[in-house]
């Protein structure tokens, strides 16, 4: 079907006999875009957008969609290039000349005042007013409510954000930006924090604003959610545009290969598992946070050796709290945890990798790495004791021959080992991360949203690497949000929610995204004896 | 292709940090020339004095290099603990501390003046260590923010120091505020006759090898620089951060007691200050002058030297005054440290650059 779609810089979209309301509403032409580091993130980049379409943009991490994105809402200035909206050339030099041409931007990272109302959030910045200087609260919740109204959205105008769910706060993102009359609406990864069933509600609303004459810009990962709700796709590739072609004319496999510029695996090839003792042992494991809420609320797991063990759940039900406890992070306020049958009684990172475990930590710019050392700098950082030339002096040679090896074997796209992290892409950050983490001495692996965020390519090598040191025989607790992830790699899984853990699955062969959406959301709970069969 | 690119790029970026360096003290003495017009009639002579002034006789050359020495243990001093992202200001107090010690050994002390001059470096390093370790334990234990202790310590050293001094070290018969007499033979030996450069330089050497080893070679450096630049990063990867903040901290004051302690044996027979010196405040300069190498920081104390020195003869040969040089000295420190100057030019130049490559690159596939 591809041949279809031949992309060509200027020429993108041929003739193809589908009837659509082509009317172009925003072209981009020939974007340069070069950071202060040196790095073209923008080059030869041409595409149309037509009035009243979901259009997809799709492409690996450090493809520059996200700097292209930003050019267009007025964050980044191109260094060359014309934008034309509406048939006029424009320069946007900031947010608010962008919004008040009409474009809209909902970022990955929610922009929202937390201890505001979702109608003060949606007014801020635009506030109605009575006599020129008192807010108007009449008037700012019923025009929230008469937006929210229109546009389908469910929720409740007066709720804070601080109490509201992921999917509600994005609703009220969206909200923002339609209130302020914008006609082309950019979404950034808009699913990769929602549950199956907040996805699909999302979409829902996205074919509601499409049909009252929205366009949407959508930037996603997930190939499953451009093929269902997209109307055409561009493809991304190294800074440039690669093609741009209708969905119904293409399908996922020949999508990614383009986007990676080869042929790449979709599924991971994983062997039978063979699980043998037990590596890890967390009994009860309470955990309080900082403002006294119950993030975990006895838990308690048993992690094999050779086995990959799933963690699933809405984000902030614990997960994250219980691989802050199980890294050392964070001291759990009552419960056990024993590694190899010995009782840790510190917990400290420290403590915790001097008995073999290690930890791919979600956030990898806080907790992953140093961005402004060298990448061979940020390889050793928990094992340097292991690189030394009589316990104190640093065996350069040694740690320079070990990181050309990690920086191969995790096909890390670096002009060297010299350079700062921070120049590398999103997904070239995360593979420094896994390369240090994925080695021959760790038996435990705690992998905490190893792929979130990060392009096809890396994201399959990880898990590839994942299964490859499961086989070798570690213990692999993985937590993630990804239910794709989850279903594809993981051996058995456990669901959290609300600090407690409410569903164990022994064999995840058999299990679908929406059985695993109804334990996470708490609709459906299994039995205490069902959950501890775990153990 | 792209491989090379990003080299290219990276070398301009290096000869562009050159570049602004030159052009940011330009731009600094120009603007002191407007300044020193206003209040001399000649001031293409002054500023003349001020460039030739250190090169007049060995003698006045010899004075910048004795300047540099403190200079130089302060600036490394600083530059340990601000690797470790522990930005403050104890060295000053380590540094008059240091000195105070190194004094009391040189006037009590028995035994061969030799053995005396070693003991009494090692203890002022060891008293220096001392002061500085403070705001790290106060930082470890309850998060107090390290350089609001460390400016207030200062002031606690001085007076605490004065007040031992008055009790056991100070000459009552002495016409000024001084110490009792060193113990002759106690003291770093002359190194050139007819100037006052003291063999202090070679252990200001040795440290300034040392300093960049430990840093770049050693574990302890690695672990230091890692904590120093992403903390969380450095505790996840297992490395016990509250250590490493402690002995940067006991590092830095411990460079810093020394160089409080060659500067007495040097170039004083006599303790005599009733004042902090001031080198741990020029210890910030020298760091952000140096970018926070310790291998610069020689370079830089010499520069800062060089320049008071020369102001020193600016102003015994013309009507300028010499806090002119003061006004140098912050002018080049704003524009050194500012990141954003020229970054337009660098802006333009790199894109220039990053495109010829592009260019090149596409024309060869």
């Amino acid at each position: 079907m591809s041949s279809h779609c031949k992309g060509h810089p200027h020429i993108l979209v041929k003739d193809i006999g589908v009837k659509m309301n082509e009317k172009v509403i925003l072209k981009v032409e020939n974007i340069l875009k070069v950071y202060p580091n040196g790095i073209v993130a923008n080059r030869n980049v041409n595409f149309e957008v037509f009035e009243g379409e979901i259009h997809a943009l799709i492409g690996e991490n450090g493809a520059g969609k996200s700097t292209l994105m930003k050019i267009l809402f007025g964050i980044e200035s191109p260094e060359e290039g014309r934008i034309i909206l509406n048939g006029e050339e424009v320069k946007i030099e900031n947010s608010k000349k962008a919004i008040s041409l009409g474009i809209g931007m909902v970022h990955q990272h929610f922009m929202l005042v937390d201890s505001l109302t979702i109608a003060e959030n949606i007014a801020l910045g635009n506030e109605p007013k009575k006599r020129g200087f008192f807010i108007d609260k009449a008037r700012m919740i019923k025009k929230a409510e008469e937006y929210a109204k229109k546009y389908n959205f469910k929720i409740n105008i007066t709720d804070k954000i601080e109490d509201v769910s992921v999917g509600v706060k994005q609703k009220t993102e969206i909200l923002k930006a339609l209130v302020r009359d914008v006609k082309l609406l950019i979404l950034d990864e808009p699913t990769a924090v929602l549950t199956p069933q907040e996805t699909k509600e999302l979409f829902a609303e996205l074919k509601t604003l499409k049909k009252q004459g929205h366009t949407i810009i959508f930037i996603s990962h997930k190939l499953n959610e451009i093929m269902e709700i997209c109307d055409r796709v561009t493809i991304m590739r190294h800074g440039t545009t690669v093609e741009t072609c209708y969905i119904k004319d293409t399908n996922p496999q020949d999508i990614s290969n383009k986007m990676v510029g080869r042929e790449i695996v979709l599924h991971v090839d994983k062997g039978e598992v063979k699980r043998g003792e037990v590596c890890l042992e967390a009994d009860n494991l309470v955990y309080v946070n900082s403002i006294g809420k119950k993030m975990l609320d006895g838990v308690s797991l048993k992690l094999r050796k050779g086995e990959i063990l799933s963690v699933a759940g809405v984000e902030g039900n614990g997960q994250a709290e219980l691989a802050a406890v199980l890294t050392g992070m964070k001291a759990p306020i009552s419960g056990t945890l024993k590694i190899f049958g010995q009782e840790i009684k510190t917990f400290t990172p420290a403590t915790l990798r001097r008995n073999r475990l290690t930890y791919i930590p979600e956030d990898r710019m806080r907790n992953g790495c140093a961005a402004k050392l060298a990448i061979v700098d940020n390889l050793f950082a928990d094992k340097i004791d292991k690189y030394l030339i009589g316990n104190i002096f640093l065996n350069r040679k040694k740690m320079r021959k070990k990181a050309e090896d990690m920086v191969k074997d995790f096909s890390i796209k670096c002009g060297s080992i010299n350079h700062q992290v921070q120049v590398l892409s999103g997904g070239n950050i995360q593979k420094v991360v896994a390369a240090r983490e994925l080695t021959e001495e760790a038996r435990i692996i705690i992998a905490e949203q190893p792929t979130r965020g990060i392009d096809a390519g890396a994201s399959e090598l990880i898990r590839r690497k994942i299964v490859e040191y499961r086989d070798k025989g570690a213990a692999i607790l993985l937590i993630s949000a990804d239910l794709n992830e989850v279903l594809e790699l993981s051996d058995s899984a456990i669901v959290m929610h609300n600090g407690r853990v409410n569903a164990y699955f022994k064999d995840t062969s058999k299990l679908t995204e929406e059985e695993l959406g109804y334990y996470m959301l708490g609709v459906k709970n299994q039995s205490k004896e069902e959950v501890n069969a775990i153990l | 292709m792209k491989k090379m690119g990003r080299m290219s790029v990276n070398r301009f970026n290096s000869w562009f940090e050159v570049l602004r360096f030159l052009i940011a003290i330009f731009i600094a003495f120009a603007i002191s020339f407007i300044i020193m017009s206003f209040s001399t009639a000649s001031p293409l002579a002054a500023i003349g004095n001020l460039f030739i002034g250190p090169l007049t006789s060995v003698r006045r050359f010899s004075t910048v290099l004795e300047m540099m020495i403190p200079l130089t243990f302060a600036g490394l001093a600083v530059n340990v603990m601000f690797k470790a992202n522990q930005f403050n200001l104890a060295a000053e107090g380590s540094l008059f501390m240091g000195a105070l010690t190194s004094a009391i050994l040189a006037i009590y002390m028995p035994g061969p003046p030799k053995l005396v001059i070693i003991i009494a470096i090692i203890a002022a390093g060891i008293v220096g260590s001392l002061v500085c370790a403070i705001p790290g334990a106060l930082k470890i234990k309850w998060n107090c923010s390290e350089m609001v202790v460390s400016l207030m310590l200062n002031y606690v050293v001085l007076y605490f120091g004065t007040y031992i001094f008055n009790q056991i070290a100070r000459d009552p018969n002495s016409a000024y505020k001084a110490s009792y007499k060193f113990r002759t033979g106690v003291g770093l030996s002359n190194i050139i006759p007819r100037t006052r450069l003291h063999s202090g330089i070679f252990i200001m050497v040795a440290f300034v090898i040392l300093t960049y080893i430990f840093m770049y070679k050693t574990k302890w450096g690695y672990k230091l620089r890692m904590t120093g630049s992403n903390i969380h990063f450095s505790k996840c990867a297992g490395i016990v951060v509250s250590g490493v903040i402690m002995s940067s901290q006991l590092i830095g004051g411990f460079i810093a007691g020394v160089g409080g302690s060659t500067e007495m044996l040097g170039m004083y027979t006599r303790f005599q200050w009733s004042s902090l010196p001031g080198y741990g405040f020029d210890g910030v300069i020298l760091t952000i002058i140096a970018r926070e190498n310790p291998a610069f920081v020689p370079v830089a104390a010499f520069f800062v030297a060089y320049l008071r020195i020369g102001a020193d003869y600016m102003y015994k040969q013309s009507d300028v005054a010499a806090e002119i040089v003061s006004i140098i000295e912050g002018l080049v420190i704003v524009l050194v440290a500012a990141t954003a100057f020229l970054s337009r030019f660098r802006h333009r130049m790199t894109t220039k650059v990053s495109k010829n490559l592009l260019e090149a690159g596409g024309a060869k596939q």
